[in-house]
């Protein structure tokens, strides 16, 4: 099977889309049950892996790399239209 | 078979090769290191912009140090030392950190014969030196006597996903062999000092990081003001990075998971094995200047956008983080993690990259090595005067 995505870490609730997914696409990822992505993903992404409530930590290489802002979708993109730093606001 | 050869030097330490080093003390005699490099194009000649103009303590002690690191560096067999006299960092003044080298020095100054007699004097050496040591013979390295470097520049949204997760995956396997990492760029590590103080080897290496990475956030708001935030910029945004600190995982998982065992300074020597940290800079040019003055004798050096750049005497292996950039500059990229993207495993690069690495150790040339894509600058704190 052909991968498109990429779990870094088994902690992480983000894959990382290794191409452009479209609207619909199945994710494709070693140890990954495979699921349809809500909007169009751009290559090197974020794709949500499950639910993530509003104010939760995204978690990527197994660590915090920001915060939710909104509720976020399995399948949805996770980027800084739903998304905060901790650290230095932008 | 993987085992690995070197040269064994009189301090302990051994070379994974063994070059003639011709160094400039100052960028005025730069001219005289070019015309010894066109006439003896096997030493590895080294000219640069360093050497006086700058007052302060730091940036002195930064500039003796890696000279000096140069010349007593393992891969270095013998040395060329070009001087002009009056420079701050003049053949005199380098002497006491040179002198327990343990290896043939030949040191010549422009202000002592003029530029043309001390290239011809300095070619001259060059090749005594270079039949001096052509007799010494490679003989099995310890991997617990191997410093390895990991660097990454000119980096893309791909870098910190498959060429630096190759480069952690080699570094992890490195330290289980007993062989030691280092790496550096403080600027890269904003954002991850709760990550990297928790695998510190103790409180003391822990509260190290902690400094370490405040003041380079501080410095970088200093220097930036409220541009501090581009450190992230939007070509990083763009390639789906979101915040500094996704960056900043991204490039210290070149270094793996496993302890970190000291901080050190900008280009000092560690005294501890395994995975160590440098205080150093982001950029790619002065960064390899402190990771080779601390001893490495190895570097890998992952890109994304693409860099040709090298490092006089000390191997650096290129690996691209994606296919395109890996196959536009094939010439000068020795491994393409990006086919991770094309579903190769990881274990498969990572097995690749060892075997590349230990042939590199062994001898053969990476592609910076072959191009002579030598880089040499250092890091400096205040501006010239």
């Amino acid at each position: 099977m052909e991968y498109n995505a990429l779990v870094i870490h088994t902690l992480d609730n983000v894959a990382v889309a290794l191409r452009n997914l479209i609207f619909g696409e199945e994710v494709r990822a070693k140890g990954v049950e495979g699921f349809p992505v809500l909007q169009e993903i751009p290559a090197s992404h974020k794709i949500a892996l499950r639910d993530i409530p509003s104010g939760e930590e995204i978690i990527k290489y197994g660590e915090t790399v920001a915060v939710s802002t909104r509720n976020i979708k399995k399948g949805e993109w996770v980027h800084t239209h739903n998304l905060e730093s901790k650290r230095w606001k932008k | 078979m993987r085992e690995i050869t070197g040269y064994a030097r009189k301090n302990g330490k051994y070379g994974v090769r063994n070059h003639v080093l011709v160094l400039a003390t100052v960028a005025c005699v730069n001219g005289v290191i070019n015309r010894i490099s066109r006439e003896v194009p096997e030493a590895v000649c080294v000219p640069h912009s360093f050497g006086c103009g700058r007052g302060s303590v730091r940036d002195t002690q930064i500039l003796f140090r890696i000279l000096a690191s140069m010349v007593h560096h393992p891969n270095v067999g013998a040395v060329v030392l070009i001087g002009l006299g009056c420079e701050r960092s003049n053949t005199k003044s380098l002497l006491p950190f040179i002198e327990k080298a343990e290896k043939p020095i030949e040191i010549f100054n422009v202000q002592d014969c003029g530029s043309l007699q001390t290239a011809k004097k300095g070619a001259e050496a060059a090749r005594r030196l270079l039949a001096g040591i052509s007799g010494q013979s490679r003989i099995p390295l310890p991997w617990d006597k191997l410093l390895v470097a990991m660097e990454c520049g000119g980096s893309d949204a791909m870098s910190g996903v498959t060429a630096n997760v190759a480069l952690g995956a080699v570094s992890d396997w490195l330290v289980g062999k007993g062989a030691s990492i280092i790496f550096g760029e403080n600027t890269e590590m904003i954002g991850t000092s709760h990550v990297l103080a928790r695998r510190a080897k103790n409180e003391e290496v822990a509260k190290k990081i902690v400094e370490m990475i405040d003041q380079a956030e501080q410095r970088t708001k200093d220097i930036m003001g409220n541009l501090a935030s581009w450190v992230i910029s939007p070509g990083n945004m763009d390639g789906g990075m979101s915040t500094i600190a996704e960056k900043s995982m991204g490039c210290i998982h070149k270094g793996g998971a496993t302890t970190i065992n000291q901080v050190v300074d900008y280009g000092e020597w560690p005294t501890e094995k395994g995975l160590i940290l440098q205080d150093g800079p982001g950029y790619d040019g002065d960064s390899m200047a402190g990771l080779a003055a601390s001893g490495s004798q190895l570097m890998f050096f992952s890109t994304g956008r693409g860099t040709p750049a090298g490092f006089p005497a000390v191997p650096v292996i290129k690996v691209a983080s994606n296919t395109r950039i890996y196959q536009t500059m094939i010439d000068d990229i020795d491994i393409n993690a990006g086919s991770l993207i094309e579903g190769r495993s990881l274990e498969e690069l990572r097995e690749e990259m060892i075997d590349q690495m230990i042939r590199v150790i062994n001898g053969e040339k990476t592609k910076a090595e072959t191009n002579e894509m030598d880089v040499f600058t250092i890091m400096t704190v205040n501006p010239p005067f």
